[in-house]
């Protein structure tokens, strides 16, 4: 069998000690305990009269509701408080710097927000008259501009919803190509052991088989061994760059003419863009497809509201099999080319991943984000995200074991391991005890080849008084956790709950509120 | 009867030309609580080295691949509602399944009790 060797622990609840006086509420003072909605309002209370209806009895007949339904009736002042005291127990980059690595958790302008709020974009329908909604396709034609000029693509295929969704789309216009040239047999990708998880997961979605590539020792795909192993059975390689390790892939040039040679193709995974965006173009590194996802590199929030966003640029080797539908100029305006029919010819396309056109709320913040910054503007968000990084890096270098300091500068993240720290003390116990400090843990146990992972991006978001408040936080943990100090196996001691028990969670969930009177 | 191990930390016992195969105490513990597994069904034709069974902790899921070549006899059906007992007693009542050998020489390039507990105190 293969293990695990990321040194991920799952945790067990330890007894948490109260030395505080419980309250008849369970509140304490502003940190209110919430119940589920379901045990607020009971489904025989209602928010709302009606009047008695003067239709004389129900013309439903046996379709009736039988049944009560289940739902609980609550008033609009109790609903309005339920979600708002949950939405105090979160945490968001709006309270604070988020230092989720891989996540780019980077501000959202507010003017993003103010433009997707104007009617012109928040209410248009997807089934509106192509002629009423000229200036929501051109957004779209213009935000498609600008992707693939800061890509140095080809084209973009805007519908795909998010990162994940975009890399099958990339994988499936390189499944089709290779189809198109009668050489489907092609079934191996080869993915770096660095890969986010979903990389091998696409591939093996659409059918491929997924080949493991090791890492050197300085952190970097090990390129010797990705061209040992290509060849006719090949499709291609799924690469991320910068990679997980937060390091360059300074071969991926090479690595590409490699792959090209073999007759495979290049899938970027673009999940790092924002360390490299206005410095470097991934089209002139060989790359065939890459997503990009709009909530990290063009700062359109994470959630959103509904679907993300997750373009994917194409080569010209690959645009022909991009998916439909796209957003065209024309001499009047602009139209959306829906299918091959007699006017548009698109017998390559792969097909549709989506209904319509993709995710305009994105579109719009997306556009504004980049217009509002300029070339100069992105260029800079590139290298404030990498100086932060860096600076979090060799601020903690000599506290918290830093695998690949020696490896040179890293880009958008920092990566530490949990060598070093007492015995029976993991990067878990760090990790919740960042919690009691106010801030929202770092990515833990990932990249899987790095033992107890914590891995760091604080994004250009953040001054310099806020990482150093982030530093001095970790590197105090960090201290307690070398030292063996034993409250941090019950940390957090201030959150609303402490360390809950994942293994029964696992074993034994309850997904569906029951009564429990029933 | 006697007890074979792999490199992949599943183990063997063979009794005549039935063999009962589970994963080694080191890999429970490596894995941590044991919260899913899925076991092979009875009449399945597995060859050396294929994957036999996935068994997920709380955050890693794991394949376990058949140790020989041979048919399947049994799953250890127990195991669908008790995962817990892969950590409880791995080399006992925690096996997976059992398979009928299709080649006996296939566990000479195993690794016996003593030779198993060398490699895992390298690891």
């Amino acid at each position: 069998m293969t293990i695990n060797q990321s040194g991920w622990k799952p945790t067990s609840p330890e007894a948490n000690e109260a030395s505080v006086p419980a309250t008849f509420t369970g509140n304490r003072a502003l940190m209110l305990e919430e119940k589920l909605i379901f045990e607020i309002g009971d489904s025989e209370t209602t928010g709302v009269d009606f009047a008695e209806g003067d239709v004389a009895g129900s013309r439903l007949g046996d379709l009736s509701r039988k049944d009560p339904i289940g739902l609980p009736g609550l008033s609009e002042p109790e609903t309005v408080r339920h979600y708002t005291r949950l939405s105090r127990q979160n945490y968001a980059i709006d309270l604070g710097l988020f230092p989720l690595g891989s996540c780019t958790m980077k501000h959202n302008p507010r003017l993003n927000e103010k433009m997707a709020r104007l009617p012109g974009f928040s209410d248009v329908h997807p089934l509106a008259p192509v002629d009423t909604v000229q200036g929501a396709l051109e957004v779209i034609h213009q935000l498609a501009h600008w992707l693939v000029t800061l890509t140095g693509m080809t084209s973009v295929a805007m519908s795909p919803k998010a990162g994940a969704h975009g890399e099958l789309c990339g994988i499936l216009a390189i499944k089709a190509a290779l189809e198109k040239r009668g050489e489907g047999h092609r079934k191996v990708i080869l993915v770096p052991e660095s890969a986010h998880g979903t990389n091998p997961a696409t591939a093996a979605f659409a059918g491929f088989s997924v080949e493991d590539i090791p890492a050197t020792a300085d952190g970097r795909v090990d390129t010797d061994a990705l061209k040992a192993r290509l060849g006719p059975d090949v499709a291609g390689v799924m690469i991320t760059n910068p990679n997980t390790c937060g390091l360059f892939e300074r071969d991926l040039k090479d690595i590409s003419d490699a792959v090209h040679a073999a007759g495979g193709y290049v899938y970027c995974d673009g999940a790092n863009f924002n360390a490299i965006v206005g410095r470097v173009r991934p089209g002139d590194l060989g790359v065939d497809a890459m997503h990009i996802n709009l909530h990290k590199t063009f700062s359109t929030p994470h959630g959103g509201g509904g679907p993300g966003s997750g373009p994917v640029v194409f080569s010209e080797a690959l645009t022909p099999f991009a998916p439909l539908p796209f957003v065209e100029k024309t001499g009047e305006g602009f139209r959306l080319v829906e299918e091959e029919n007699a006017d548009d010819h698109h017998a390559d396309s792969f097909g549709r991943m989506v209904a319509f056109h993709g995710q305009m709320g994105m579109f719009t913040r997306a556009l504004t984000y980049i217009l509002s910054h300029g070339a100069d503007g992105l260029r800079q968000v590139a290298e404030d995200a990498v100086l932060n990084a860096n600076y979090v890096l060799r601020s903690l270098e000599n506290t918290l074991d830093a695998p690949f300091a020696k490896s040179g500068p890293c880009m958008h993240e920092a990566i530490f391991s949990d060598e070093g720290l007492a015995e029976g003390f993991s990067t878990i116990d760090v990790a919740k005890a960042l919690i009691d400090e106010g801030f929202h843990p770092m990515t833990m146990y990932f990249p899987l080849v790095v033992h107890g992972a914590m891995l760091v991006e604080p994004t250009e978001t953040e001054s310099k008084a806020a990482l150093d408040q982030f530093i001095g936080a970790l590197a105090s943990v960090a201290e307690r956790a070398k030292a063996g100090d034993p409250s941090l196996k019950t940390a957090p001691h201030f959150a609303p709950r402490a360390r809950l028990d994942e293994t029964l969670a696992a074993r034994k969930p309850v997904l569906v509120w029951k009564d429990k009177a029933a | 009867m006697s007890r074979y191990f792999t490199e992949d930390h599943e183990w063997i016992d063979v009794d005549g030309d039935v063999g009962t195969v589970g994963i080694s105490d080191y890999a429970q513990g490596a894995l941590g609580d044991i919260v899913f597994v899925d076991v092979p069904e009875e009449g399945r034709e597995l060859s050396k080295g294929d994957e036999a069974a996935v068994v997920e902790s709380v955050k890693a899921a794991s394949d376990v691949y058949a140790p020989v070549s041979g048919t399947v006899v049994e799953g250890n059906a127990q195991l669908a509602d008790e995962p817990a007992l892969v950590n409880s007693d791995p080399e006992g009542e925690g096996w997976f399944f059992k398979i009928t050998l299709s080649d006996a020489s296939e566990l000479d390039a195993l690794m016996d009790e003593a030779a198993y507990a060398a490699f895992v105190a390298k690891l």
